[in-house]
């Protein structure tokens, strides 16, 4: 592990990642000691531009402190995120996996069942699950998850099918290994480090669908998140810029950070497919 | 032995996916429409006000009447077969805050969400495969950096906020387009004249949707670039005394558009996904638009029939670019 | 050396530069030889040698990050082609100078007809040509390498070809403008015996017919034996020994030449022992059928390929058994079968007597310790995120044997292979492709089993390395006790170490025999085109005798 860990470091844009996620992550972590107290109070004037009565980054229509909303609003993006991503990678790698060891019938009824949820337009879907099942950290995570497994499944499924055929597998075969431990000892480690690099690259997805989501008023209520707070300022872009424009950059910012440390993972992990 | 008779073979090899799509379209209109039903039956609370969308006040009679008309009363599987015939027939329900039918609403919306959709499609194709072409021929060089530095950025910006910072710049600052709208309202035009004058409303909202898609195609035709370069058919077409541009236009491209088409197809979903923001943001009179309407209003009955039309539009994108492929790659024609 | 006429092609001193993270500075380093009109000259070497490079850097085909040093010359008709840029040498790719790869399958265009390909080669340099005239030119070519119905194959795409066809098609693409030089790099080595055989006599006829001059690129001293005029044999970038084809494989000079020639399959002394015969059948097949079913839906005819065909075959106890076909003739498939890791149609396999077929899933992972398999590919077959020591440890401890005692076997063993207790620690991408068919040939004996089938085990390996493997497998045969099945598409490697060798074709069993019989007098026709393809055969047959005459004389 210690020499990839050196590789990744080497890696300007994964560091660079690195830096902000850390940002990131602190902010969530200790907003409450950053910006004690509610994000959703009246501190100030409404409409005070940035740099003003010591508002780093402005206060909105209601008087409330555009910064503090910012780093509170990391908390929901990270915790849904990651939990929804987690989700979505047990079911998809566990369905993947069993399609695509076992083959025939059962092979092409799961696939048939992704395929379909893929199919499916899924923001649209994620939208009427959280409006029906009324919108709250739970359902938005499992309205993500439900439009994330997928491709974690077809990922897994691709990965054990080719894998599954290596003569290093048919050899553990003739030693005698069960088929469980065929696919846990043999072909799971393997296929792990391209479904950790997707992964990644699905809390980065996961967090721009809870802020589109939360952008289109269905956040959790009580929780302050970034796509509440651009929406919520969408329409007083003429007067006020700031409002939409600080918690939008924290989504790129975040966004861009995990793409950049997926990116330099996918390096690491799978050399032969960027060092050719 | 193989017969390479080409006409027989193209008909009937276009004609098979066709098919097959259009099976598939009916399974997923089918498996939509059984989710959409179970959805209501699942969430909390009582269908007949899921249905209602809670409209007003709870009033016991009026309630009384929504169940008598959806058969809320009946079995469950009563319920549903009498569900799915109606969605054959293309009745998605009535939509109570709107007082009117579900489908009539819809078809409305339609036809400026495809607009919208199909001119984001292209110009996140077109450009992808132009840039990330340009990047993975010139890798490495500042081109490329540029190239690849900006897709990575617009491919982690949240579109609305892209849609909102567009705005900001090319409507409030730079006023050269109009901020929102589908035309100019009471302007009166015709012809080319409207055409031309929706197509300036068109130009931001089609941008912004279709910005996102093109940084996603642009990296993938540049790692596609990148990879076609290395395989030995290149090699042989140098051989041959063929120039770099050469190389490029007849072997390279359509070889390396394969992956890109893949992924177009895959990527139509969330592309009319992506069109509720951006049609609630510049007030595009779509199916977007109705979305969020519904969403405000708790018009379930009217949001359920958008997903069904939605998935709809997402497998007739899905033929088309297998349809594409298949132009594209003489080995599944013929497999 | 040289005749009257100036060289075609004259290289000096070539020094190619590797990029600076390699193990050595130079893929060639100061090669200098001749072309010359009406002669093939090979240049042969193992994996490696800079023989593929000096290839490309004739036609300025290296990557990028490779450099030619500012010393080296390539001088064709008194240009010198490195002074050329990329425009300038356009003009004399596939025109002057014609090119030929290794794999058929990847260098043709996947998307384009065969036709349009050609027809560029042609209209790239004669611009001038007419529709029509192209037409006809690419119709002459095709025929020209021998293909049938030209018409047809035009307009097929690639993937509908086979791969001998598909090397044709390279071979009318490269000589279309009827260039002086023919550069070949291993366009052989992907085809089986018989194709390559057809490959070979075409390129050596087309060669005389236009009198051209051909560098051959190739790693089999069997090759060069058939189609050498002047050979030059390439170590680690440097030329070992030049010289006639009859002064280097006769009478070589170079300690390097001649351990080549002495690797060569059917050179070394034979390793079978006597007392094969006598001993009690092992394995027992009896109609054996096995039909694989691709593609096929509801447009188009599923295909149908008969792997096996009624098979029967008797393997005795200690005895060394070769199986030899080329490819899609279904002896991996019976190898798979016998492993059950395909499960046959039709049939029995008896094992010690028993039908291995209806074994229930107790006694079935009892007669996998008594039966192994060796693969070919040393670099699939073991899996990069298991330790050494562990893959050999694994099949003791699933058959009941503690880990502690399991693993002190894993060292033994690799100990025993050659390798050394030390390799048990490492990981599979530390060892090259050599030490790595050890490591699986002590995992499969790890579970001392009675019968050990070797599927193709040493044909990824360099034939020094080959030589190596086959004297490891003949020692643990006789140590272990093991009867051996040894499926291969060498005959010459099937003589070596065969008692018994068994020729399939198409799922079926056509010969069975001695080596003596099968390769000496073989009585099936396919047989006979086999054995008489196979490289250099006429060649070594020459050579035993020259041998023996000198022998003889001291």
């Amino acid at each position: 592990m210690k020499p990839a860990l050196l590789a990744f470091l080497r890696r300007p844009s994964g560091v660079i990642g690195l830096v902000i996620l850390v940002f990131v992550v602190g902010a969530a972590l200790f907003a409450s000691a950053i910006y004690p107290g509610n994000p959703w109070d009246t501190v100030a004037t409404p409409f005070t531009p940035p740099g003003t009565d010591g508002l780093l980054m402005g206060s909105d229509s209601l008087g409330r402190d555009v910064a503090a909303g910012v780093v509170h609003g990391a908390r929901i993006s990270l915790l849904i995120g990651v939990t929804s991503t987690f989700m979505a990678l047990v079911v998809g790698v566990l369905v993947g996996a069993i399609a695509g060891y076992s083959g025939g019938r059962t092979s092409s009824l799961l696939m048939g069942v992704t395929e379909l949820f893929q199919s499916i337009p899924a923001f649209i879907l994620a939208i009427l699950l959280v409006a029906i099942l009324t919108p709250s950290v739970a359902t938005i995570t499992f309205a993500i998850a439900i439009v994330s497994w997928p491709q974690v499944a077809r990922l897994t499924r691709g990965e054990f099918l080719s894998l599954k055929e290596r003569e290093y597998v048919q050899a553990a075969r003739c030693l005698g290994e069960s088929p469980v431990s065929l696919m846990v000892r043999y072909i799971l480690p393997n296929a792990l480090s391209p479904v950790v690099v997707a992964g990644s690259l699905s809390i980065a997805t996961a967090i721009l669908i809870e802020s589109a989501l939360s952008f289109m008023g269905l956040g959790d209520p009580n929780m302050m998140s970034w796509g509440y707070m651009v929406g919520t300022a969408r329409t007083m872009i003429r007067q006020a810029w700031w409002m939409s424009f600080f918690p939008g950059l924290a989504i790129l910012l975040t966004v861009l950070a995990i793409n950049l440390v997926g990116e330099s993972l996918n390096d690491v992990l799978n050399p032969r497919i960027s060092r050719q | 032995m193989t017969n390479w008779s080409d006409k027989t073979l193209l008909s009937v090899a276009m004609l098979k996916p066709v098919l097959a799509r259009v099976a598939k379209m009916v399974g997923v209109i089918i498996a939509v429409a059984i989710f959409n039903f179970f959805l209501v039956h699942a969430a909390p609370g009582d269908p007949a006000l899921v249905i209602a969308g809670q409209a007003g006040a709870t009033d016991e009679a009026y309630m009384a009447r929504v169940r008598a008309a959806y058969g809320l009363d009946q079995p469950l599987t009563t319920q549903l077969t009498g569900y799915l015939r109606k969605v054959v027939t293309l009745d998605l329900g009535y939509s109570y805050r709107q007082q009117r039918p579900v489908a009539e609403v819809i078809a409305e919306r339609l036809g400026p969400t495809i607009l919208l959709t199909g001119t984001a499609f292209i110009i996140s194709l077109v450009g992808g495969i132009v840039l990330g072409g340009l990047a993975g021929v010139r890798a490495g060089k500042f081109s490329d950096t540029v190239i690849t530095v900006l897709s990575l950025v617009v491919y982690a910006t949240p579109v609305f906020w892209l849609g909102i910072m567009l705005v900001l710049l090319f409507a409030v600052q730079l006023e050269w387009l109009p901020p929102f709208g589908y035309q100019t309202v009471g302007a009166d035009l015709a012809g080319w004249a409207l055409w031309l004058d929706r197509g300036r409303y068109l130009l931001l909202p089609a941008a912004t949707l279709g910005l996102l898609y093109l940084a996603i195609y642009a990296r993938l035709m540049r790692a596609s670039i990148i990879e076609v370069s290395h395989q030995d058919f290149v090699k042989t077409a140098r051989a041959k005394g063929a120039g770099r541009s050469r190389v490029l236009w007849r072997h390279m491209l359509r070889n390396a558009l394969l992956p890109v088409v893949t992924m177009a197809g895959v990527q139509a979903g969330t592309l009319i996904g992506g069109s509720v923001v951006i049609e609630t943001i510049f007030a595009w009179p779509g199916l977007g638009r109705l979305t969020y309407e519904a969403v405000l209003q708790r018009d379930y009955q009217l949001l359920l029939g958008i997903f069904l039309v939605m998935s709809i539009v997402v497998a007739i994108f899905n033929l088309v670019t297998d349809l594409l492929y298949r132009v594209v790659d003489p080995r599944i024609r013929s497999v | 050396m040289t005749t009257g006429a100036a060289p075609l092609l004259k290289v000096r001193n070539l020094r190619i530069a590797l990029p600076a993270a390699g193990d050595r500075l130079f893929a060639v380093d100061g090669l200098s030889f001749d072309v010359h009109p009406n002669e093939i000259v090979c240049l042969v070497g193992e994996s490696g040698s800079g023989k593929s490079m000096t290839a490309h850097a004739i036609l300025g085909l290296l990557p990028p990050q490779v450099r030619i040093d500012a010393g080296s010359e390539i001088v064709c008709d008194g240009t010198d082609l490195l002074q050329l840029g990329e425009q300038g040498l356009q003009q004399w790719r596939g025109n002057r100078i014609g090119m030929v790869f290794q794999e058929p399958m990847s260098a043709l265009n996947p998307l384009q007809r065969i036709g349009a390909q050609i027809a560029e080669a042609l209209i790239l340099h004669a611009r001038t040509l007419g529709a029509e005239q192209v037409r006809q030119r690419v119709l002459a070519s095709l025929a020209a390498v021998g293909l049938p119905e030209p018409e047809r194959i035009c307009r097929a795409y690639p993937f509908q070809l086979s791969g001998g066809q598909r090397q044709r098609v390279m071979i009318a693409m490269a000589l279309i403008n009827q260039p002086r030089v023919l550069l070949a790099d291993e366009p052989t080595t992907a085809l089986d015996v018989t194709t390559q055989k057809q490959i070979l006599d075409l390129i050596r006829r087309l060669q005389r017919e236009r009198h051209m001059g051909v560098l051959f690129i190739t790693h089999d001293i069997g090759v060069v034996a058939d189609i050498a005029d002047r050979v030059i044999v390439m170590r680690q970038g440097c030329a070992v020994e030049a010289g006639t084809r009859d002064e280097v494989m006769l009478k070589p000079r170079a300690e390097y030449t001649r351990a080549l020639i002495d690797a060569l399959p059917g050179r070394r002394p034979a390793t079978q022992d006597e007392a094969g015969g006598s001993r009690e059948v092992l394995l027992q097949i009896r109609g054996l059928s096995k039909r694989f079913v691709t593609g096929g839906s509801l447009w188009s005819p599923a295909r149908e390929v008969a792997a096996a065909c009624d098979i029967d075959l008797d393997v005795r106890e200690g005895e060394t058994v070769a199986i030899v076909g080329e490819s899609g003739s279904g002896k991996s498939t019976l190898g798979r079968m016998i492993m059950r890791l395909v499960e046959p149609d039709q049939g029995e396999i008896l094992f010690a007597g028993r039908d291995i077929l209806k074994l229930p899933r107790r006694d079935l992972a009892n007669f996998r310790r008594d039966a192994q398999l060796i693969f070919q590919d040393p670099f699939s077959s073991l899996n990069p995120r298991q330790k050494v020591g562990e893959a050999i440890a694994r099949g003791l401890i699933i058959h009941g044997e503690a880990p502690k005692a399991a693993r002190n076997r894993a060292r033994l063993l690799l100990d025993r292979v050659g390798l050394g207790a030390w390799a048990a620690e490492r990981f599979p991408h530390e060892f090259s492709g050599g030490q790595r068919q050890r490591v699986s040939i002590a995992r499969a004996l790890a579970l001392q089993p009675r019968l050990l089938i070797a599927d193709e085990a040493v044909s990824a390996l360099d034939v020094s390395i080959q030589a190596q493997i086959l004297h490891l497998l003949g020692d643990l045969k006789r140590e272990f006790n093991l009867t051996l099945l040894f499926i291969t598409h060498d005959l010459r490697v099937a003589g070596e170490i065969a008692d018994r060798v068994v020729v399939m074709s198409q799922g079926r069993i056509v010969e069975t025999g001695t080596p003596a019989e099968v390769l000496g007098a073989p009585r099936h026709p396919y047989t006979r085109q086999l054995v008489s393809a196979v490289a250099g055969t006429d060649f070594l047959g020459q050579l035993a005798q020259d041998r023996a005459y000198i022998e003889a004389l001291a």
